[in-house]
């Protein structure tokens, strides 16, 4: 069946809607947030007050004062993009310009692109709220984050210099080894579920409770107890995985300020620069997505009632599909406080141990895991 | 030498590392909550609230030109300043007194004397090397501008600046 | 899949595959092969083979590759862009591929049941995942074991190899 030419206009006009809504609307305005809650959170663990000033510039506008939201400083992301922007754009002469172009751009892109297969809601206005239904899911998002180490890789060789080039070499390494143990965790999962698909990942996961938390519709039976152990040490791996992929601390090592000035980035400035930035964080969104999906039930909320295809064209529908979105949001910023948190916690760790804890621990862990949990799936059928 | 250090012997529940990571995620929630509550007081408000009042003696703010007790120019441009100056932030056109001063044939005065305030590092090598102790590192230290040139101080911002010091200094005061 | 989509798709991915060959910089000629990767996932797509598709750019483009780029990063590209061609072996190259297209298109011309199209395919959802691992444990488990065994028999090789050059 011709998948491009028979796609009704409507269907396209969605996606499109939809990818718009998705990028524009909330992940560049969450990534930017998040920022802002790296260094207000980092601040205050630190005890320090962090970024409480900028306020939106209602001064500009003839007004005596700025307007300060509630905490103040919620005007800082907008600031720090003004200041991306008006910055000086600087090459330097000795590096290989074509690729030094092109790394911003692939290390911003395959994290957007994940974006693509997660479903963020149910339905709205008839529509599912997932850009692509495919049905090799979650294998798409780790292809396309398979692809994000490129835009790191080339950045480091193009640069030309020895520090960048030192992160680079580094974020390949890592980032190969901590693929295999993030796919791995991610297979109790898809034994569990029977499916790669990850709208009906969150299907299972409304009909039986979340796999994180079984008891979620309210009864928790023996089966689910058992595969409750599995789906734990899974989660663990694939969070650490996850930090891992994602470059965040204690796993910074392509980066590490302390030892490679800025890692890959070293070179960059300005937007070339805060492409990076954003793609790190628009990457920590997608892990986190990928989480809440896989583990914390992704759109769904205990008690809450679920509208259908049809109801979703009324008004009350509309109103719980949106209810549904913004829960599965809320439980994505509570992952990446959970990154911050951590970030701000732990020290580095030395890219032996890194390696070691990849290799020894995590691949074998998540191996033995997958046989736990098909044990366990063969017994109680 | 090379010489090997002793790792400690860790028990499997160290070893496991995750009650540990527990264990620093929850110091870290401890400082996050007394912060959200406003039990942690150790920050200053910067604009509002300075520290003016207890800068130390020996503080090293804006370079300045000070005049002595009967309002003469200390300065007499020898330029040891200028050239001790490790960024070369200062530039003197030496000049006479006017000869209706008393001194005229013996000392100089500066004709311009400029400190380029984006260069100035305020190391304080000109206050220690100047022999007739008129250049002192003053407590000003939010040197603002809106252009370069607002941002270099020429003598009538430096004179301002500096003020009047009274008598000897102290190193070559033998009491001090 | 839409014809004008399929041609680009395709001369982008016969374009990057060139310039595999072409270019003198290891590193670009890795990228452009990375590029290539990524068409031809694309063409599967467009063929609705999103399993085929997506295990593409994952094993070859995201992981191969990404330890090509590794090894080639750390090689002296001044002494590669150095080297000139060798006129034998270009002469041999192409004689080759001659050869190759040659054979390749008598093979088509003899091949009735390729000029049919395709009849199409229904409008459920494909589950390609499952018809794949299906044929590999049901119809291919035999050949599919061997395989194993044999990726298995080449990884132990290569650590056997490498440990006796560090000696």
């Amino acid at each position: 069946m011709d998948f491009f030419s028979t796609l009704p206009l409507e269907l396209m006009a969605a996606s499109v809607a939809k990818t718009l809504f998705l990028v524009f609307l909330v992940v560049l305005p969450l990534v930017s947030y998040t920022v802002y809650a790296e260094r207000r959170v980092s601040a205050l663990i630190q005890d320090r007050l962090g970024p409480n000033r900028t306020g939106f510039p209602t001064s500009l506008l003839g007004f005596q004062k700025d307007l300060q939201l509630f905490l103040g400083g919620l005007g800082q992301p907008v600031a720090d993009a003004m200041k991306f922007m008006l910055k000086e754009e600087f090459t330097p002469g000795h590096v290989n310009h074509f690729y030094f172009w092109l790394a911003p751009v692939l290390a911003m892109v395959p994290a957007l692109s994940t974006l693509a297969v997660i479903p963020f809601g149910n339905f709205m206005f008839g529509h599912k709220m997932v850009v692509a239904d495919v049905n090799v899911g979650i294998l798409y998002v780790f292809a396309i984050a398979s692809i994000g180490v490129y835009g790191i890789v080339i950045a480091g060789w193009a640069s030309n210099s020895k520090y960048p080039f030192l992160g680079g070499i580094r974020a390949s390494s890592q980032m190969i080894s901590y693929e295999l143990s993030l796919g791995l965790s991610a297979v109790p999962v898809l034994l569990i579920i029977g499916n790669l698909n990850l709208s009906d990942a969150i299907q299972y996961q409304v009909n039986n409770g979340w796999l994180l938390l079984p008891f979620t519709d309210g009864k928790l039976t023996a089966r689910e107890m058992l595969l409750w152990i599995p789906l734990m040490i899974s989660f663990v791996v694939f969070t650490i995985s996850m930090f891992a992929e994602t470059n965040r601390l204690p796993f910074d090592l392509p980066e590490s300020e302390t030892e490679l000035v800025a890692g890959y980035h070293t070179e960059y400035s300005a937007m070339k620069f805060a492409l990076f930035f954003l793609g790190e964080y628009a990457a920590m969104i997608a892990g986190s997505s990928l989480i809440v999906v896989l583990f914390l039930g992704g759109w769904h909320l205990p008690l809450l009632p679920i509208n259908d295809i049809e109801s979703s064209m009324t008004l009350s529908g509309s109103i719980l599909g949106l209810v549904h979105i913004t829960t599965f949001f809320a439980k994505v910023a509570c992952i990446l406080i959970f990154f911050i948190w951590v970030r701000w916690t732990l020290p580095r760790f030395r890219f032996d141990q890194l390696m070691k804890l990849g290799w020894l621990y995590l691949f074998e862990i998540a191996l033995v895991n997958i046989f736990i949990t098909a044990g366990i799936l063969a017994a109680t059928k | 030498m090379a010489y090997t250090v002793r790792r400690p012997n860790l028990t499997f529940w160290e070893k496991l590392y995750i009650p540990n990571i527990i264990a620093g995620l929850l110091i870290t929630l401890k400082h996050l909550k007394k912060m959200l509550n406003g039990e942690t007081k150790v920050i200053m408000q910067y604009p509002e609230e300075k520290w003016d009042s207890q800068l130390p003696e020996y503080y090293r703010g804006a370079p300045t030109l000070v005049k002595d007790d009967h309002d003469r120019e200390r300065c007499v441009s020898c330029q040891l300043c200028e050239f001790i100056c490790p960024p070369r932030a200062i530039t003197i056109t030496p000049g006479e007194l006017t000869s209706e001063s008393k001194f005229a044939k013996v000392e100089k005065a500066p004709k311009e004397f400029l400190i380029d305030m984006t260069r100035c590092i305020y190391c304080g090598l000109c206050e220690e090397v100047c022999p007739e102790q008129a250049i002192y590192l003053r407590k000003d230290y939010a040197i603002t501008g809106e252009n370069r040139a607002e941002m270099v101080h020429d003598k009538v911002k430096l004179y301002e600046l500096g003020g009047v010091m009274h008598g000897l200094v102290h190193k070559w005061n033998p009491d001090k | 899949m839409s014809p004008i989509l399929f041609w680009i798709l395709t001369i982008l991915m016969l374009s990057f595959g060139a310039s595999v060959v072409i270019n003198r910089n290891p590193v670009a000629s890795a990228l452009s092969l990375v590029a290539s990767f990524l068409c031809l996932a694309s063409l599967f797509v467009g063929l609705d083979a999103f399993f085929i598709g997506v295990i593409q750019v994952l094993v070859y483009a995201g992981a191969v590759m990404v330890l090509f780029l590794f090894i080639i990063m750390l090689l002296d590209l001044k002494a590669e862009n150095r080297r000139h061609f060798n006129k034998g072996a270009l002469a041999g190259g192409a004689l080759v591929t001659v050869g190759f297209v040659s054979q390749f298109l008598r093979v088509l011309e003899s091949f009735k049941a390729g000029s049919k199209p395709f009849p199409a395919l229904g409008a459920a959802r494909i589950e390609d995942v499952r018809s794949v691992g299906n044929a590999l444990f049901t119809d291919f488990t035999l050949p599919f074991q061997v395989v194993g065994v044999l990726v298995l028999v080449a990884t132990i090789g290569v650590i056997v190899l490498s440990r006796r050059e560090l000696k």
